[in-house]
């Protein structure tokens, strides 16, 4: 966590990754580090990372996302920003990658990039309690086929276990387990757990890495 | 452990589908519904059910209707401008009588509009939007949850009248991810002597058909099938109410609207307001006697709704002039904040509201 220069979160679509992006990089900022984050998400138009913009602006966090983000164009549209993440080694760069192998497409482009800096993780973003990626059968196919898509190797695996606001500490620690028992069978190290701020106090002895995660609030109801 | 898992609202009315038994899904991709398609192409193969992309929401609806009239639960999911296109197959579907499940997940409009949510198809789904004397069975979910059980609750409708059912969502509850429960019990039987599922050499044929040559026939279909719609109006009318016992000015809202609707009720509780809420689950059959009565103990209603005013008309009428009915909505793709409507419920305990 925190070590290298791009981190690029990846997976199931609805698993979390423009959450945790986020709060990743809101946390490398409170350690003072220079971040942008780069908003991939060509698939959906709904519920993006334009909705924390206002946090991540307070926290001077450049934010680079499709110029028609939240509006009526459902264009699969890319700010031409989104080179400085591959081309501006002065700062770190947080990549919020769309949903699925049909998101990771996007990333495509900028894979040889990463490669050649060799200086990025590769996260997938598992929540345990999703439908497709509740088995190990169903987090591996996720995997091969983002991978295949993305041509970017993953590094390391988040566990981001939840239920939304009926999230308890078991349920983090059941994804945990998860995601170690995933991490077995796929080779990738379990690279922290994104737990809501208000759980950790409770799970700072039972899991080693903790990003503490304040989750991005939608709408009023 | 924990039982539920998170779902997007889209996902949760396709897996409800399947719960439900149904094997047949048609469809044609559109904002902010395609993750029913995506989600039923990966899972139908698995379960030797069939899904289906359409060359068009026309071709879908009519597949649904070959699915439907062999005694199959069949789907089909569209948005706003999607729906509108199938409107042809939805009325020759309630002109043969058959049962299926039409999903709504409404988006801006007229026209192309745009792909953020509305509600602006209350009209076209409890008054028509095809042609001839008919109603569906219209349901509006306002959870993740009640995208799962109103999804099996239309196939159970559809089935027990021979009505099509339709789900009244929009891009908020397509969108949105909750926590949810699939645990939902039995799937029911119903009788389909009716189907056309072949002779097996006996005497007889099933004929499922809207055309008449006779007038007199096609009145007397008419009106047996509004003998069905009486009886749903008797026994299926859903809908929630919340703190109206004591309420003064009551918010009649359905879907995402209710939800903002039941924060303003309780933010105006805190100021004094003595504000309620009455939450059409059924929109057709309509809560007319709840609204009624609602309207006779209360000083105002307020309908809440994510368009410029539609299902205020039937609140008006449920009403029968006993108080005075207001609106407030946002359209476009705009949501309302709760503020919006606590200032407008103070507007209305101060007198300074327009009626509508």
């Amino acid at each position: 966590m925190f070590e290298k220069r791009v981190a690029v979160f990846m997976g199931h679509y609805g698993s979390g990754k423009t959450f945790t992006a986020v709060n990743y990089a809101l946390e490398l900022k409170r350690r003072g580090k220079k971040v942008s984050v780069y908003d991939l998400d060509i698939v959906n138009p709904y519920f993006r990372t334009v909705d924390a913009e206002s946090r991540l602006k307070a926290a001077g966090i450049d934010l680079i996302v499709s110029p028609f983000a939240e509006s009526n164009v459902d264009l699969p549209a890319m700010n031409a920003k989104t080179y400085k993440m591959v081309e501006d080694f002065s700062e770190y760069a947080v990549a919020d990658i769309g949903g699925d192998d049909r998101g990771a497409l996007a990333l495509g482009r900028f894979r040889d990039g990463l490669i050649k800096e060799d200086n990025y993780e590769g996260f997938l973003v598992l929540n345990k309690f999703r439908p497709e990626t509740r088995d190990v059968a169903g987090a591996l196919s996720m995997i091969e086929e983002i991978e295949r898509a993305g041509r970017l190797p993953f590094t390391g695996i988040v566990n981001n276990a939840n239920l939304g606001d009926e999230t308890t500490p078991e349920i983090i620690l059941e994804g945990l387990e998860f995601a170690e028992e995933v991490g077995r069978a796929s080779g990738l190290p379990v690279a922290f757990s994104a737990v809501r701020s208000d759980l950790t106090g409770g799970l700072k002895e039972k899991i080693k890495n903790i990003l503490a995660v304040d989750p991005i609030k939608y709408g009023n109801w | 452990m924990a039982e539920k898992v998170l779902l997007k609202g889209n996902e949760a009315l396709a897996e409800a589908a399947i719960m439900a038994g149904c094997r047949h899904y048609f469809g044609y991709p559109i904002t902010p519904q395609t993750e029913v398609a995506a989600y039923m192409s990966r899972r139908m193969p698995k379960i030797g059910g069939t899904f289906l992309q359409a060359e068009s929401e026309i071709a879908a609806i009519n597949m649904v209707i070959g699915a439907a009239a062999c005694g199959k639960r069949a789907m089909t999911s569209s948005s706003s401008p999607g729906i509108s296109l199938k409107g042809e197959g939805i009325s020759y579907m309630c002109g043969c009588d058959l049962p299926a499940l039409i999903v709504n997940v409404q988006r801006g409009g007229p026209g192309l509009g745009g792909i953020q949510p509305s509600q602006s198809d209350y009209w076209q789904a409890v008054k028509g939007g095809g042609h001839g004397d008919y109603h569906l069975i219209v349901l509006a979910p306002a959870s993740v949850q009640e995208m799962v059980s109103m999804t099996f609750k239309g196939f159970d409708l559809a089935d027990k009248y021979r009505v099509p059912a339709m789900i009244l969502a929009d891009g908020t509850l397509g969108q949105m991810m909750e926590p949810v429960s699939l645990d939902l019990g039995e799937v029911k039987e119903y009788d389909k002597s009716w189907a056309a599922t072949g002779t097996e050499n006996h005497e007889g044929r099933n004929i499922l058909n809207s055309l008449s040559l006779s007038p007199a026939q096609l009145e007397e279909w008419n009106i047996s099938r509004f003998e069905r719609y009486k009886q749903l109006e008797r026994e299926e009318v859903m809908y929630e109410e919340f703190m109206t016992d004591d309420a003064d000015i009551i918010i009649t809202a359905f879907g995402i609207a209710a939800r903002i609707a039941k924060n303003a009720v309780k933010d105006a509780r805190k100021a004094g307001i003595k504000a309620g809420l009455i939450r059409p689950i059924t929109l057709y059959p309509f809560p007319k006697a709840a609204i009624k009565n609602a309207a006779k103990k209360a000083k105002a209603i307020l309908s809440v709704e994510l368009n410029m005013g539609q299902m205020v008309e039937d609140v008006k009428v449920a009403s029968n002039g006993a108080c005075p009915v207001y609106f407030y909505g946002r359209t476009g793709g705009v949501l309302m904040r709760p503020e919006e409507i606590t200032d407008t419920l103070s507007a209305i305990a101060k007198g300074e509201a327009k009626e509508w």
